[in-house]
C-alpha cells in the first residue's frame, strides 16, 4: 500500500474507463438513443392479423379487458408525480461518519486524534466534508479540513474538486484541491487528492484501508495515509517529497454497525525534511502509539 | 448462530425473542370455519367477524395500531385495526364499492394487487389517481372479472412495510376446479421495529448493514484447509476484483425483521385447523416487503395448483420458493391426526415465519432447523455455463479464472443472447453486466439447487386454459434488471424512474417483454394492469402471472397484451428497490395507426 502502486492502479483503472465509455458511445446510434433512452424498443410492427388457423383460447373467451378509466390521469412532470407517489429516487440524504475518534499516547504525550467526515447529496452528486487532525497538550497539530464536491462518474470511482483549509499550529494554509476517491479492486477503500496553494506550493495526500471481519462484528481496519509536498514550508515543520507515513491496524467491535469502539496500534514515520525538523527539535521522526476510539456514524 | 456468539446473554434472550417474536396471549387459530384465516395481535380468531369481508360493500378504514410483536411496542399502519388487514372474499362477476377513508397524518391508498381493472381503480398515487389525503375517502369501484387468491396492499411510501396489506380471495362463478374440504389463506410477511424511512436510510449509508454472513477470517481458514489455499484465494480475489459479495443474498435481514404467518410471529404459532383426510387449500401470499420464502411442510407433499390466481395443472412438490408479491395455492392431504409445521425460511437463511396445521389448537410439530446458508454461484452473476442445477459451492468459481464481471463481453456461445445495453448501463450507477444470461426456468434458484427436495420451478407451472392471446408477439421489448449493490441504486437498463421516460406500449398490440437480470439479487417484477405470460425455453405459453420473479443472471421473455389503456405502474417488488428506481411507467395508448383491440 505504498503511494506508487496505487498511482498506478488509478492510471489503469481511468484508461479501463475511458475505453468502456467509448465502446458504451459507440454501440449505440446516437439518434435512436435519443428516442428510446427509456428502453430498447425494436420497430413498432402491427399485430399479426388473426388466421383461422388461431383457434381462441379458453382463457381468451374468459378474459375481460378493463374499461378505460374514467378519470384518467394527464401526464406530469416527475417531481409533481414523486410528491404524489412519495417515492423519490432523486431524493438527497446526509451521512456523518466519525471514522476516528481517538486517544493515542505519543512521544509528545497524550493526543486526541479524529479523522471525520459528512457527506449530503444525491447518488451521484454530493457535497463532502472531510476533516482530520490532532490535539496533544492543549496544541492542534496537522489539522485540515476539505471541502469537496463529489461526483461518482464510474462504478466504482467519483472525482472530488473544492479547497482546504490547514489549521493547528504554524500559519494556516489554504489550497485548492482535486481527487478521486473509491473502491478499487479488492475492497481498497481509496483516496487519492492533489492540492495547489499560495506560492506554488502542491501538496498529494493518498489514502486506503480496508476491512478483515473476523467475525461479523469484530473488524479489523488496516490502513495507510501517505502525505507528499512539492516545496518545503518550514513554517509548518514540513520537508518537501514523502512528508509523512502512517500505518494503522485498528481492531473494533461493533456493538451496532454504526457504533464501534476500537483499539489499535499505529505506526507514524516522518520523511526527509519533516524528519529531519523533527531530529532538530529534539523527536523523533519514527513513533509506534497505541491508540483507543470509537468509530460512529449516523 | 455466529453473530451471536459475541454477546453476552442478556442480549441473546432478547435477540431472541426478537427473531422468535412474542407468543401473545393467546394462540391464533383459525379453521373453526371453512374458511380460515385469522388473526391481529389480539387474537381474534374463531367467531370475529372483522377478519373476513364478503360481500360488495366494503369500507376500510386506514389507521395507525399500536402493535407489540417482538417486545419493544410500534406502531402499525393497518385497515379496520388489523394486522394484516381483514381478508376480502369477493364472487367472480360482482360489482364491488370499497370506501376507503384514510384516519392517517399521511396520504395513502391501496392497490389491488393482480386484478384487472380500470387504470383509475388500480390506486397508484401520481399514475392512477391523486392518492387519499388524511382525512379523505376514496371509493373503488370496479368488477370483479377474474378468480382465484390476489392480495391488496399500500402504494405510498413505506405503508406497505408497516402492515398495509392483506388477502383477496376471489370466488369462481363455476366453482373452484380443484376441490378441497377447506382451506387457509397463508400471509407470509415480516414485521420490524425500525423505521422504514431509516432503514431506507441506512441501506444507502451501508448496504451490507444487514448482512450479518459476510465471510470472515475462520471461513478463509476453513475453505483453505477444505479446498487448499490456491483455490481459496482464487475464489476471493476473484469476488474482491469484482468487489462483489457472494454472501449478498437479501438487503434487509432477520437482523431488522420479525417473519410473520397471517401476523403471528414464529413464537405465536399461527395454526390452521383440519380433520385428518380432508383436502386442505392454503393460499400462500407473499406479503412482505423485501422477503423471499423458501416453503415446506415437512411430512405433508404440496400440490401446487394455482399461481398468481390462474389454476394451473397441478404439481405436486416438496418445498417452493415465493417471491415477494407472489401467490401460489396449493393442495395438501394431511393423513394423520397430527401436527404438521409449515415452514417459510428466508432465502437468507437469517429467519423464518413459522405456522401449524393441526388436529386441534394448542398441537404443535417440530421446527425444522434452517437450511445452510447458501453462495452465489457463477450462473447467479449471469456467466452462464449452463450449470443450473448442478451442485455449485463458491469453490467452484475459484477455478475459473480470469472470470471478470466487468470485462468479459464476447464470451457467450448463444450470441443470439448476449443483451442490447444503453449508455446508461455503463454508467456509474450499474456495478455488474450479465455477461451471458440464461433462461434457467428449471432452476430452483440459490440456495435450493440439490437440496434433496422436490422444489417448484417456474417450467413446472402451466396454466389451464392457454393464454389470453393467442397472437404472436408484434414487438421485443427489453429491458435490464441493474443496479448498484454497493451504493444501493436500483433501476431498469441503468436508469432510475426519475431519470426513464414512460414505456410505451399501443393500445391492442402484443408485446414480448424480455428481461435480462444483470444484478445479483432476486427482482420479483410486477406489471400493474395486464397479465404477464411466461414464455418456455421453446417459445411456447408457460404460465400466466402478475408478478414474474427474474433469478439473478436470469434472461426471461413474457407476453403482454396491452390491452388496458392508461398509466401503469411497472416495478420491483422489493419495496425499497422500487424506492430506490427500479420503477417505470407504462403508458397504454391509442396509436393513431391502430383501433381498439381484438
Amino acid at each position: 500500500m505504498t503511494p506508487r502502486p496505487r498511482l498506478i492502479l488509478f492510471c489503469g483503472f481511468f484508461g479501463v474507463m475511458a475505453a468502456s465509455f467509448a465502446l458504451g458511445q459507440e454501440s449505440q446510434d446516437p439518434a435512436s438513443h435519443h428516442d428510446h433512452s427509456s428502453s430498447q424498443v425494436s420497430a413498432p410492427q402491427p399485430p399479426a392479423a388473426p388466421t383461422p388457423a388461431d383457434a381462441q383460447t379458453p382463457s381468451e373467451a374468459a378474459h375481460v379487458p378493463p374499461d378505460p378509466p374514467q378519470h384518467p390521469m394527464g401526464d406530469m412532470p416527475y417531481h409533481e408525480m414523486s410528491a404524489l407517489m412519495q417515492m423519490d429516487d432523486a431524493a438527497r440524504t446526509a451521512m456523518v461518519l466519525f471514522d476516528q475518534l481517538e486517544w493515542r499516547n505519543t512521544t509528545e504525550g497524550n493526543a486526541v486524534a479524529w479523522d471525520a467526515e459528512a457527506w449530503y447529496g444525491g447518488d451521484v452528486n454530493k457535497v463532502w466534508l472531510r476533516s482530520e487532525g490532532e490535539r496533544v497538550g492543549g496544541t492542534t497539530q496537522g489539522a485540515r479540513a476539505d471541502l469537496l464536491w463529489d461526483h461518482t462518474f464510474a462504478r466504482w470511482w467519483s472525482v472530488q474538486a473544492g479547497g482546504r483549509q490547514d489549521f493547528g499550529t504554524g500559519p494556516g494554509r489554504t489550497w485548492a484541491a482535486i481527487g478521486v476517491q473509491g473502491l478499487a479492486p479488492y475492497w481498497f477503500n481509496t483516496e487519492a487528492t492533489f492540492y495547489v496553494g499560495e506560492q506554488g506550493r502542491t501538496a498529494m495526500r493518498l489514502k486506503s484501508e480496508y476491512e478483515l471481519l473476523f467475525t461479523q462484528r469484530l473488524i479489523l481496519q488496516p490502513e495507510a495515509e501517505a502525505n507528499l509536498y512539492g516545496k518545503a514550508d518550514p513554517a509548518r515543520q514540513l520537508g518537501s517529497g514523502l512528508s509523512d507515513l502512517e500505518i494503522g491496524l485498528r481492531l473494533r467491535y461493533e456493538v451496532r454497525r454504526e457504533f464501534a469502539p476500537y483499539v489499535g496500534v499505529v505506526w507514524a514515520r516522518s520523511f526527509g525534511g519533516t524528519a529531519d525538523r523533527i531530529r532538530e527539535s529534539g523527536g523523533n521522526p519514527s513513533d509506534v502509539q497505541f491508540v483507543a476510539g470509537l468509530r460512529a456514524w449516523f | 448462530m455466529v453473530r451471536t456468539r459475541f454477546l453476552p446473554p442478556a442480549f441473546n434472550s432478547s435477540r431472541r425473542r426478537f427473531v422468535q417474536g412474542l407468543a401473545g396471549g393467546a394462540f391464533a387459530v383459525a379453521g373453526a370455519h371453512r374458511f380460515g384465516w385469522a388473526a391481529a395481535p389480539d387474537m381474534g380468531a374463531a367467531g370475529d367477524t372483522g377478519a373476513v369481508l364478503s360481500g360488495t360493500e366494503f369500507n376500510l378504514e386506514i389507521g395507525a395500531l399500536h402493535v407489540n410483536l417482538t417486545g419493544q411496542p410500534g406502531i402499525a399502519t393497518a385497515v379496520n385495526g388489523r394486522l394484516p388487514a381483514p381478508l376480502l372474499r369477493w364472487r367472480e362477476g360482482d360489482a364491488i364499492t370499497l370506501r376507503v377513508s384514510n384516519r392517517l397524518s399521511a396520504p395513502t391508498s391501496i392497490h389491488w394487487h393482480g386484478m384487472i381493472i380500470p387504470a383509475d381503480m388500480d390506486g397508484v398515487p401520481g399514475l392512477s389517481f391523486n392518492g387519499i389525503g388524511p382525512g379523505e375517502t376514496y371509493v373503488y369501484h370496479f368488477k370483479v372479472n377474474q378468480s382465484g387468491t390476489y392480495w391488496y396492499h399500500s402504494h405510498s411510501r413505506f405503508q406497505e412495510q408497516t402492515g398495509l396489506y392483506g388477502p383477496i380471495v376471489i370466488e369462481p362463478r363455476r366453482g373452484e376446479r380443484h376441490r378441497a374440504d377447506r382451506e387457509h389463506v397463508v400471509l407470509l410477511s415480516e414485521w420490524t421495529d425500525l423505521d422504514p424511512e431509516h432503514i431506507f436510510r441506512t441501506l444507502k449509508h451501508q448496504s451490507n448493514y444487514f448482512n450479518f454472513h459476510r465471510r470472515t477470517v475462520s471461513d478463509f481458514l476453513r475453505d483453505a484447509r477444505k479446498e487448499g489455499l490456491k483455490p481459496t484465494m482464487a475464489d476471493r480475489l476473484m469476488w474482491g476484483q469484482m468487489r462483489m459479495d457472494p454472501t449478498d443474498l437479501a438487503d434487509v435481514s432477520g437482523y431488522a425483521y420479525t417473519y410473520l404467518i397471517n401476523g403471528s410471529t414464529p413464537a405465536g404459532n399461527w395454526t390452521g385447523l383440519f380433520r385428518r383426510g380432508e383436502r386442505v387449500r392454503l393460499r400462500f401470499i407473499n406479503g412482505s416487503s423485501m422477503s423471499f420464502f423458501d416453503v415446506r411442510i415437512p411430512g405433508l407433499k404440496l400440490t401446487v395448483v394455482a399461481a398468481d390466481g390462474q389454476d394451473v395443472d397441478p404439481v405436486t412438490v416438496d418445498e417452493f420458493r415465493i417471491g415477494t408479491a407472489e401467490v401460489y395455492d396449493v393442495i395438501v392431504e394431511p393423513k394423520d391426526d397430527r401436527a404438521y409445521t409449515i415452514f417459510a425460511q428466508s432465502l437468507d437463511r437469517s429467519g423464518y415465519a413459522r405456522g401449524t396445521l393441526a388436529p386441534q389448537a394448542g398441537m404443535q410439530a417440530d421446527v425444522p432447523p434452517l437450511d445452510p446458508r447458501p453462495l452465489l454461484t457463477m450462473v447467479d452473476m449471469g456467466m452462464g455455463h449452463d450449470m443450473a442445477g448442478m451442485n455449485m459451492s463458491g469453490m467452484d468459481m475459484s477455478r475459473m479464472k480470469g472470470m471478470d464481471h466487468g470485462s468479459m463481453k464476447g464470451m457467450g456461445h448463444d450470441k443470439g443472447a448476449v443483451p442490447h445495453r444503453a449508455p446508461a448501463e455503463y454508467g456509474p450507477n450499474v456495478d455488474s453486466l450479465a455477461i451471458e444470461p440464461q433462461s434457467r426456468l428449471d432452476d430452483p434458484g440459490v440456495g435450493l439447487r440439490n437440496n434433496g427436495r422436490r422444489v417448484l420451478t417456474y417450467s413446472d407451472l402451466h396454466t389451464l386454459g392457454g393464454p389470453i392471446d393467442h397472437r404472436k408477439a408484434g414487438r421485443d421489448v427489453e429491458l435490464h434488471l441493474t443496479g448498484h449493490m454497493e451504493r444501493f441504486i436500483w433501476s431498469f437498463s441503468g436508469q432510475k424512474f426519475s431519470e426513464s421516460e414512460p414505456l410505451r406500449f399501443n393500445y391492442g398490440e402484443r408485446l414480448r417483454l424480455v428481461l435480462v437480470n444483470d444484478s445479483m439479487m432476486h427482482h420479483p417484477i410486477h406489471l400493474h394492469g395486464m397479465w404477464g405470460e411466461v414464455e418456455s425455453e421453446h417459445g411456447e405459453f408457460l404460465v400466466r402471472k402478475h408478478t414474474i420473479t427474474v433469478q439473478p443472471g436470469q434472461r426471461l421473455a413474457y407476453w403482454v397484451t396491452a390491452d388496458a389503456l392508461g398509466r401503469w405502474a411497472y416495478h420491483c417488488h422489493l419495496l425499497y428497490h422500487m424506492e430506490a428506481g427500479m420503477f417505470r411507467e407504462v403508458h397504454v395508448e391509442r396509436s393513431s395507426t391502430e383501433g381498439a383491440p381484438s
